[in-house]
């Protein structure tokens, strides 16, 4: 018998006397919280990212001040003119590695954990752009802006790869004591346009 | 190379050394205080918490019943997203499709997400003698990996190193593995992890094959979910070209928006943060972006047991958080390699026995190495009765030793006890020995319990495992019974022997 058949017959004999119907209750929501772009705002910020807020037409500005002359790629999709960045046309992970920072849209931003979701789409880019390079400079819409995880949930799509980013990359394993920057991006920017 | 667990004496002796060992109890004390009060705090944050946790234990208790349909439509939807998908009945089985696939691709090198279910199955021991070597990237397990030790935590295996530890470990093994620790280096967390960064970052940059686990795998979409802090997930998740992920059969959920409950219960019991860092989901292969080889391995070894068993099925309920471990009484004096197993702390102390069986006596330990307080119960985010479950335990560890040809000391006692309950005369004698028992100590004994009551202090022979710890209260001179016969069921004066009235009131 293939081990398939054999785990499937194992799980339907261990549950023959059991009844798979269970009532699951819903996932409650959390009470509103009002203003959710400055929630968001302050979550992030709480994780020690750094938050700027703009306008549509101080974008590019913001980019450049958030780059401080750091050499950037771009995903082909990103509808912005950055100066002397390069367009991730699949760079290798070496040459990823040669490159301070990357700039970024993003899918949704969820207010209640602070956190920006990436779909990778061509705005986005390949995952590997938005990990390998040091700086992530992210562009959220405040249109973007959902209250919390569910409402992220409806709004993505499972088919497609997903990067939730809450804050830098960190680590507690040295004696429960938080460190910002350890392989992902040491430093997360959101620019928060409105 | 890395330590194994095979071999582990039985809770309590291993517990004994732990408890003489004074810095391994000051490491765990402080880190599993500071933990417990993150998770405190942002759990309180959540004033729908309870119903959060009605709601995850509800999404994983229904895929766990109708396990057979979902795991069925899993793989349906993985092999339609790309993904080759293999099934493993035990350690053995997954262990060689791992290496089979890595030396497909004529690779020694692995890189490894944190995983519980690939430490469970001792992949990177397997691969080592296939020659293939597996590199943890995460902090703390490669903490682990380089001080040949052992994880004792889930969440965070080397709980039981303090930061001189960690930078000793560093500057005297990474320079045997790859890029050495800067002479430099000193035992400052942001250092040690800068080391680990440069350490670790040429091995990701030319692995072509890594291994994971998954801490979700979402049936109707073919959706794995792997939860972390460092990158180092989505650095092994993203470039190399062949992904193998280890994942447990329990660990299907039915439907994408089951995921809600889940991701919001896991970060803030786990980590005490609102969201981890980092979450990367995938669903088999994406054209142009990441792995281009995906391969998925359902991994039984193990879970069909506990889940025929019906108090313990609960506890694949279990999504890895490790709440229950920080708030243990137990875990927070004896650390987790006690526990002689990858799962340690209460949910190691109910999931190893359900996995195993309770045949050797190492296992069969486990189930009392608890104080039944249930604070773990109340922490848990989907809500595992450990305490029922743990009870349950024991009692099929008595029962497993029903039919030994010499039966245990318990066993004859509780026999005794059972003869002797069973007929109201022979009732009657033994209250009769245990007042006289009474007397005598009330006599001699030097130990007093608060409330005037006498008790007994160490008793010799087998009673000494139970009394070395604890008062034995004399029996009292005169039983239930023998009060009602006197006074008639307390109709006449109730006076005892002595004289001197008992009871208040009219």
């Amino acid at each position: 018998m293939s081990a398939r058949d054999d785990i499937l017959g194992r799980v339907r004999a261990a549950l023959a006397d059991v009844s798979p119907a269970v009532s699951v209750p819903a996932a409650p929501r959390a009470p509103d919280r009002g203003d959710l772009v400055a929630l968001f705002d302050e979550r992030i910020a709480d994780y020690r990212a750094v938050v700027t807020r703009c306008t549509r037409t101080g974008l590019e500005e913001a980019v450049a001040a958030a780059l401080g002359g750091a050499r950037a790629v771009v995903p082909p999709g990103l509808g912005l003119e950055v100066a002397g960045a390069v367009v991730d046309d699949g760079l290798s992970a070496a040459e990823l590695d040669a490159i301070d920072a990357v700039i970024t849209r993003a899918a949704v931003g969820i207010a209640e954990t602070g956190t920006i979701v990436l779909d990778h789409q061509p705005d986005q880019g390949r995952r590997a752009i938005s990990l390998v390079p040091d700086l992530h400079v992210c562009i959220v819409d405040a249109s973007q802006v959902v209250a919390d995880v569910p409402d992220a949930i409806a709004l993505l799509d499972p088919a497609r790869p997903l990067t939730w980013i809450s804050g830098p990359s960190a680590t507690s394993d040295i004696e429960l004591d938080r460190v910002e920057g350890v392989h992902g991006p040491r430093t997360l920017h959101v620019l928060l346009v409105e | 190379m890395s330590g194994t667990f095979v071999g582990m004496p039985a809770f309590p002796t291993a517990a004994r050394a732990a408890l003489g060992d004074t810095q391994l109890r000051s490491n765990l004390a402080h880190a599993t205080h500071t933990i417990r009060d993150k998770r405190a705090a942002v759990v309180a944050e959540v004033e729908e918490w309870e119903e959060l946790r009605l709601a995850g234990a509800g999404v994983k208790e229904a895929a766990l019943r109708d396990l057979a349909t979902h795991l069925e439509t899993l793989e349906a939807s993985l092999t339609r997203a790309g993904a080759t998908v293999h099934w493993a009945r035990d350690a053995a089985e997954a262990c060689a499709i791992v290496a089979q696939v890595a030396h497909s691709h004529g690779v020694d090198e692995v890189v490894k997400v944190k995983s519980m279910a690939t430490g469970e199955i001792g992949l990177n021991e397997a691969l080592e003698a296939e020659g293939i070597a597996a590199w943890e990237t995460d902090l703390a397990e490669l903490i682990v990996q380089l001080g040949e030790d052992l994880p004792s935590h889930i969440l965070v295996p080397a709980i039981h190193r303090n930061r001189a530890e960690v930078r000793e470990i560093f500057l005297r093994r990474m320079g045997d593995v790859g890029r050495p620790a800067p002479a430099d280096l000193t035992d400052e967390p942001a250092v040690l992890a800068g080391a680990a960064r440069e350490h670790l970052r040429e091995k990701f940059l030319r692995a072509k094959v890594a291994v994971s686990g998954a801490n979700f795998a979402v049936a109707d979409t073919g959706t794995l979910v792997v939860v972390e802090s460092e990158g180092n997930g989505r650095m092994c998740l993203t470039l190399p070209e062949v992904l193998v992920s280890v994942v447990g059969i329990e660990k299907v959920v039915a439907t994408w928006g089951d995921l809600d409950p889940m991701l919001r219960l896991l970060p803030r019991s786990s980590t005490g943060e609102r969201m981890n860092p980092y979450t990367s989901t995938w669903s088999g292969v994406t054209p142009g972006d990441g792995p281009q080889e995906v391969h998925v391995v359902l991994l039984d070894n193990g879970r069909t047991r506990a889940l025929a068993d019906d108090v313990g099925r609960q506890a694949l309920r279990c999504i890895r958080c490790s709440a229950c471990l920080n708030v243990c009484p137990v875990y927070e004096r004896v650390g987790g390699h006690a526990y002689g197993s990858v799962y340690p702390g209460p949910i190691g102390a109910i999931l190893n026995p359900l996995l195993n069986g309770v045949s050797d006596e190492q296992t069969a330990s486990l189930p009392y190495a608890s104080s039944l307080c249930g604070a773990c119960f109340e922490v848990c985010p989907v809500r595992i009765d450990i305490p029922s479950v743990l009870v349950d335990q024991r009692a099929q560890v008595v029962d497993s030793h029903r039919g030994d040809r010499i039966p245990k000391a318990e066993a004859v006692a509780m026999k005794a006890a059972a003869w002797t309950f069973s007929d109201a005369r022979r009732l009657g004698l033994a209250e009769r020995a245990s007042g006289l028992a009474g007397r005598v100590m009330g006599r001699f004994s030097r130990t007093t319990l608060p409330g005037g009551r006498t008790a007994a202090g160490r008793l010799p022979g087998p009673a000494a495992g139970w009394t070395g710890a604890r008062d034995l209260p004399a029996p009292p001179k005169e039983s239930f019974r023998e009060w009602w016969a006197r006074t008639d069921g307390g109709t006449h004066d109730d006076q005892d022997e002595s004289g001197t009235t008992k009871g208040g009131g009219s």
